[in-house]
């Protein structure tokens, strides 16, 4: 064929194809715009916002989070503690695979011998001793210990189509093994229970997905038949494609955005608080005034976390002055912000830093929102208290290995509890550092309590809900008071919407939408 | 002639090696990939594990012979987020970015010609002034910026209220300035048309060129008042030349003075400039193809600093070094030529 003529096939070809579209654009293709797409097809490689939204299109959990952290039964319909360390599983019948295989209790028990070996959850499911299925829709988790958060892991159990991915590859490769940020057969294949197909993937560029047509869940409303989903890093460029009509949803709406997202006519704005923590950390280790809790009381005292909030984040954050956002089983409703700066310069005063003393002070600034302008905002809030911060700030990619040496006397740091769970926030972030069992992997101060470690040790093996609850309350009270950790506020979350596209019921504060039972209005 | 071209080679190399030296000494400030590879609440035994297995706790010189071993061979490396070779990557993200060089080229030539010809014929004209005006506030406007307002006006639109709605003209100017706003405002669409390879392109659709559009207006914006200010200020000292002078003694038509005789003279430069600018633009649609989500070299390029793909970042580093030698070499090439006058091997003539 001459080029002439390739040239008019393709202009035919493209005016059939241009022709053909208006017909696929139905009212129930959802164009997303997120900020990030999925890393991989294998939700085991890498624990991130961006595969856990993966997880919950293709894939079903055994039990998901409601909008107030009650726990939705999804492929587990019932469950029962049977003794201190076994919990059994009912597992819902007449679910299929997108294969067409039936779903059956060894596909769980496979899924979690996997996710032990998986580098990011093996540390998440090191609790688990053992599963086993009873019958083939019958299950029974075993743990060493008695451990109250089973059902918290099981949010993560996203059940694995275990005949599609056992087996050797044409290059002899194992199709179920674990390739970090490689090629294996199951970072480009998967196979879920989920609502949606991936049937197109570029990465980095776009994923499209199509409607599974024998999902078992008949009970759904949602009628999102097609999903084309689209990365778009930048802040100004997702909310233009929003507005602009090229797409129909849009996660992380920026705080300089927000009005106009919400005045925009056609698009509306669904805002809700979220469970990220973000705070700052003092280093005892570098700075001996640190280790006095009356400066650390100072600091707390100087800082106007409702100033933050609303002026800085534009109402974008709820003030926090504990780890647990209302919500969680730990959070105490007695702690409220405490700015108070006369009381901060008194502290300072009897703790004999009249006078004050100058810090370094490391912040991220393309991590968490507007966190380079918070950071700022705190050096100034310091120096009021003669707290004098010589303030860096960094991209993310050369922020964390700056973290980790530890060399600064201050870092901000953000935090979201993988379990949803107020203990989580206490073991990585404040607990006494211990290279062993990992304990205080995030306490870049170096700050310790024996006491407090000893109350969330206790609570984290009380099954007995109702009195954990009570324990991690006291852990809460006893941090605020001994001022371990610069709380300033929960980051909210905002998602941008084409009217029409009911997305306001299937977004939670876990940032992962529930897109399987999103409805668009038929207008 | 092969001698000058072996030079050249022989250049590609160097910058290659050089770029490699320089990437490999500044990775370590570039981020720590695996903190890019993991959940944050992984533990830092197994971040280690991670760092032995993929050889990035190796000293400095045995992680770079091991790359440049690799290299020689043609291999190098793979993407951490791609999950592909680097080279692959590449490939894949050229076209696009070629396709978006190509549409802002074209804007500039069929613009920056007649434009700059005729503001240097009629340099006290009205439509001169407005031209020139315009191009220095062109230069001054950055590229993102003109990006977001070309968005705005033609993606998002604009409604005007300015005027009072209730008196004729004000309704009518009210919407002769507001915009409605259809044109796609990110990514290359739905509507691509394979050619080759990994070459889909976005010029064989309707819905594939609205796509090209705005981006190729936004990167075009930087360059075009440059290139109407060269050619204007070329074609005016053409113009003042001898044999001109002569040729309109003689009585030809102005038409063919300008057109044929003065505009041949003016290109020389031009081309210079213009060949060096294009391999420039392939380079730095970073700013515009960040704004569009265009799935570019910019974009990847952007996202892999972001990410920390040290992999990418060498490779792409050493492509466009690449790039750069080779349009340099066509340039002089050309150069040559057009301008029998210069030697490229630099021997007397």
């Amino acid at each position: 064929m001459s080029f002439k003529k390739t040239v008019l096939a393709c202009m035919i070809g493209a005016a059939a194809a241009s022709a053909l579209l208006p017909a696929s654009v139905s009212a129930e293709t959802l164009r997303i715009g997120y900020s990030a797409d999925p890393e991989t097809l294998d939700l085991h490689e890498q624990l991130s916002g961006g595969m856990l939204r993966l997880s919950h299109l293709a894939f079903d959990p055994l039990v998901r989070w409601t909008k107030d952290f009650d726990f939705e039964p999804r492929l587990a319909s019932d469950w029962e503690q049977v003794d201190e360390t076994t919990l059994r599983m009912t597992l819902r019948e007449g679910v299929t695979f997108h294969t067409g295989n039936a779903f059956t209790a060894e596909d769980v028990v496979w899924t979690i011998e996997r996710l032990q070996q998986s580098p990011d959850y093996r540390a998440i499911f090191e609790p688990i001793a053992e599963a086993h299925a009873v019958d083939a829709h019958t299950l029974e988790i075993t743990t060493h210990e008695p451990y109250p958060l089973l059902l918290n892991l099981a949010t993560y159990i996203f059940p694995l189509d275990r005949e599609f991915y056992t087996g050797t590859t044409d290059t002899g490769q194992d199709k179920a093994q674990i390739v970090k940020a490689g090629n294996s057969f199951a970072s480009r294949h998967l196979s879920g229970t989920g609502p949606f197909v991936v049937t197109e993937r570029r990465q980095g560029v776009r994923v499209e997905f199509e409607r599974f047509a024998d999902y078992w869940d008949e009970g759904s409303e949602g009628n999102v038949s097609r999903i084309v989903l689209t990365p778009i890093a930048e802040n100004a460029a997702r909310v233009a494609a929003l507005l602009s009509g090229g797409v129909d949803f849009i996660d992380a709406v920026p705080p300089n955005d927000l009005d106009r997202v919400r005045q925009a006519q056609g698009v509306d704005l669904v805002e809700i608080s979220g469970t990220r923590i973000i705070g700052f950390q003092l280093n005892e280790e570098r700075v001996e005034a640190f280790r006095d809790p009356r400066v650390r009381q100072a600091v707390a005292y100087a800082i106007n976390q409702e100033g933050i909030a609303d002026r800085l984040m534009r109402g974008f954050a709820t003030p926090a002055a504990q780890f647990s956002p209302s919500g969680y089983s730990g959070h105490n409703p007695e702690l409220p912000p405490r700015y108070d700066l006369e009381r901060a310069g008194q502290l300072m005063e009897e703790a004999g830093y009249a006078d004050g003393f100058g810090i370094d002070m490391i912040a991220p600034n393309n991590r968490y929102v507007n966190d380079a302008q918070i950071a700022q905002a705190i050096a100034n809030m310091l120096a009021r208290i003669n707290i004098d911060v010589n303030l860096r700030t960094m991209p993310l990619a050369q922020y964390w290995p700056e973290y980790d040496t530890r060399s600064s006397d201050a870092a901000m740091i953000g935090w979201h509890a993988d379990t949803e769970d107020s203990a989580n926030f206490f073991q990585y972030l404040t607990a006494c550092i211990d290279a062993e069992t990992g304990a205080g992997q995030y306490n870049y101060g170096g700050y310790c309590n024996t006491e407090l470690d000893a109350l969330v040790a206790r609570a984290d093996g009380e099954t007995d809900m109702e009195a954990r609850n009570a324990m991690l309350r006291d852990a809460e009270a006893m941090l605020h008071e001994d001022a371990g950790f610069v709380m300033l506020h929960w980051q909210n979350l905002a998602y941008g919407a084409r009217e029409g596209v009911a997305i306001e019921p299937v977004v939670n504060a876990t940032d992962f939408p529930y897109l399987g039972d999103l409805v668009i209005g038929r207008d | 002639m092969i001698a000058f071209l072996t030079k050249r080679l022989m250049h590609a190399l160097l910058v290659m090696f050089v770029i490699s030296v320089i990437a490999f000494a500044i990775q370590d400030h570039l981020g720590d990939p695996i903190q890019q590879m993991v959940g944050q609440s992984v533990p830092e035994s197994e971040r280690a594990a991670l760092r032995h297995q993929l050889g990035l706790d190796a000293p400095f010189h045995v992680q770079y012979l091991r790359f440049a071993g690799n290299a020689l061979q043609g291999d190098f490396g793979y993407s951490y987020f791609y999950r592909e070779p680097a080279l692959e990557v590449i490939a894949r993200h050229l076209p696009a970015t070629l396709e978006l060089v190509f549409g802002a080229t074209l804007l500039i030539v069929l613009l920056s010609v007649p434009i700059g010809v005729y503001s240097a014929i009629r340099p006290r004209s009205l439509l001169s002034r407005f031209f020139m005006g315009v191009s220095i506030v062109g230069i001054s406007i950055p590229v993102f910026l003109t990006a977001i307002i070309l968005i705005q006006i033609f993606s998002i639109g604009v409604t005007v209220t300015l005027f009072p709605e209730s008196s004729a003209w004000g309704g009518w100017l009210n919407a002769a300035l507001s915009t409605r706003g259809s044109m796609p405002s990110f990514g290359r669409g739905q509507d691509l048309v394979h050619v080759v390879g990994h070459w889909d392109t976005n010029l064989a659709s309707l819905g594939g060129l609205k796509h090209l559009v705005l981006p190729s207006i936004a990167l075009a914006s930087i360059m075009l008042p440059l290139f109407i200010r060269l050619i204007r200020a070329e074609m005016m000292e053409v113009l003042q030349s001898e044999y001109v002078k002569f040729a309109r003694a003689k009585g030809i038509a102005p038409r063919r003075i300008h057109f044929l005789h003065a505009l041949k003279n003016t290109m020389l430069p031009v081309i210079t400039v213009g060949g060096v600018q294009i391999g420039t633009m392939v380079a730095y649609t970073i700013l515009t193809e960040t704004v569009f989500q265009w799935p570019g070299l910019g974009l990847m390029f952007l996202d892999a600093i972001h990410r920390a793909d040290i992999p990418l970042i060498v490779a792409y580093l050493m492509i466009v070094g690449v790039i750069f030698v080779i349009t340099n070499t066509l340039v002089d090439l050309i150069y040559g030529l057009v301008n029998p006058t210069v030697k490229l091997t630099g021997k007397p003539a």
